[in-house]
């Protein structure tokens, strides 16, 4: 719902690595994103391109990958992996235990981007 | 042809505004305020929930409101008319408030003179959820016509909430609302989070919600 705000971010940042490194051009960025964000991959797109228009960055590719939720048992410490949005409850896989801390799924990351 | 080069940026987009973020509650914990994000649906009762918790606690201190909701300006003349300061943010149309547009409701308010700010939030369960407002305390409503389901719907939300006020209890009769299978759902995703049932309407559990939010406010300002 908020890929505007976002999209813009993604830009502004990739745009300040573009300049610090003297770039010509952008032509791809990758980012990782947290399973639990509710970004829509293909309105991100859409928003960047049109935001990008007339910078370096007009026609950059978005490389997005999703990190998994992942959460770590409180009781025994094992991490595991969770599917959020089919499960209905999250139980530890080793030890049975309820309680939790997330370790990671919330990621707005940009890893690099790619230029000429 | 020019050969392409990978550039590492490393940058979590939100980075920015996480620092703001933090900066702010140091700002607070040292000036002794207690600031309050709320968030929910529309329609989930969060005017009503504020302007009782400002009648219950505007005798012991000083209050201050931001809206952000978009809705209109009724808001804010509703809950300045309980004489306390109301800021209304214009967020133009914006899904969620983020450091930048809280501290512009914060500079029309003199901080010297509250004890007491709860921003309201733009009304909906997805976007105000992943942008820090710098609030010492993160509260949401789910109230009991939206369904138990909402937490496996929003995780992230409900992941975040320091408290879950379980609004408008006396439709539960009414709905087909399981209050145990909800309670089960919050506590895995967020075991720490405390829930507490409230109906603006029966007054049910507005005490409570109450006392356990001036236990937090009196210790912020015993520390600073």
């Amino acid at each position: 719902m908020h890929e505007l705000p976002v999209t813009e971010s993604i830009l502004n940042v990739a745009l300040k690595h573009a300049q610090a490194n003297g770039v010509r051009k952008i032509v791809t960025i990758s980012l990782r994103i947290g399973e639990l964000s509710d970004l829509v991959d293909e309105w991100v797109q859409r928003y960047f391109d049109y935001l990008s228009k007339g910078t370096i960055a007009e026609g950059a590719t978005l490389d997005i990958e999703r990190s998994p939720v992942v959460f770590q048992c409180k009781g025994c410490g094992a991490s595991f992996q969770v599917d959020i949005k089919a499960v209905k409850e999250v139980v530890c896989p080793e030890c049975g235990g309820k309680k939790h801390d997330l370790v990671s799924g919330r990621e707005f990351f940009i890893k690099n981007i790619a230029v000429v | 042809m020019d050969e392409i080069r990978l550039i590492e940026v490393k940058e979590d987009i939100l980075a920015d505004n996480t620092a703001l973020a933090e900066e702010l509650r140091n700002r607070f914990s040292d000036a002794g305020v207690f600031m309050m994000n709320l968030m929910s649906s529309p329609g989930s009762g969060k005017t009503s929930i504020i302007l009782n918790t400002i009648r219950a606690l505007k005798d012991e201190f000083r209050i201050g409101v931001i809206e952000g909701d978009i809705d209109s300006m009724v808001d804010a003349e509703t809950v300045a008319r309980e004489g306390v300061t109301a800021v209304q943010l214009r967020t133009g149309g914006f899904c969620h408030l983020d450091v930048p547009m809280v501290s512009q409701g914060l500079a029309a308010m003199d901080l010297d003179t509250l004890d007491f700010i709860i921003i309201e939030n733009v009304g909906n369960l997805v976007c105000p959820a992943e942008f820090d407002t710098g609030a010492t305390m993160n509260a949401m409503i789910l109230s009991i016509p939206e369904g138990d389901d909402k937490p496996l719907k929003y995780p992230l939300m409900f992941s975040i909430c320091d408290v879950l006020l379980v609004n408008k209890i006396d439709y539960l009769a009414h709905e087909d609302f399981d209050l145990e299978a909800m309670r089960e759902r919050v506590f895995n995703l967020n075991p720490d989070i405390t829930i507490i049932e409230t109906s603006c309407k029966t007054g049910e559990g507005l005490d409570q919600w109450t006392g356990w939010l001036r236990k937090r406010i009196a210790s912020i300002r015993r520390n600073a």
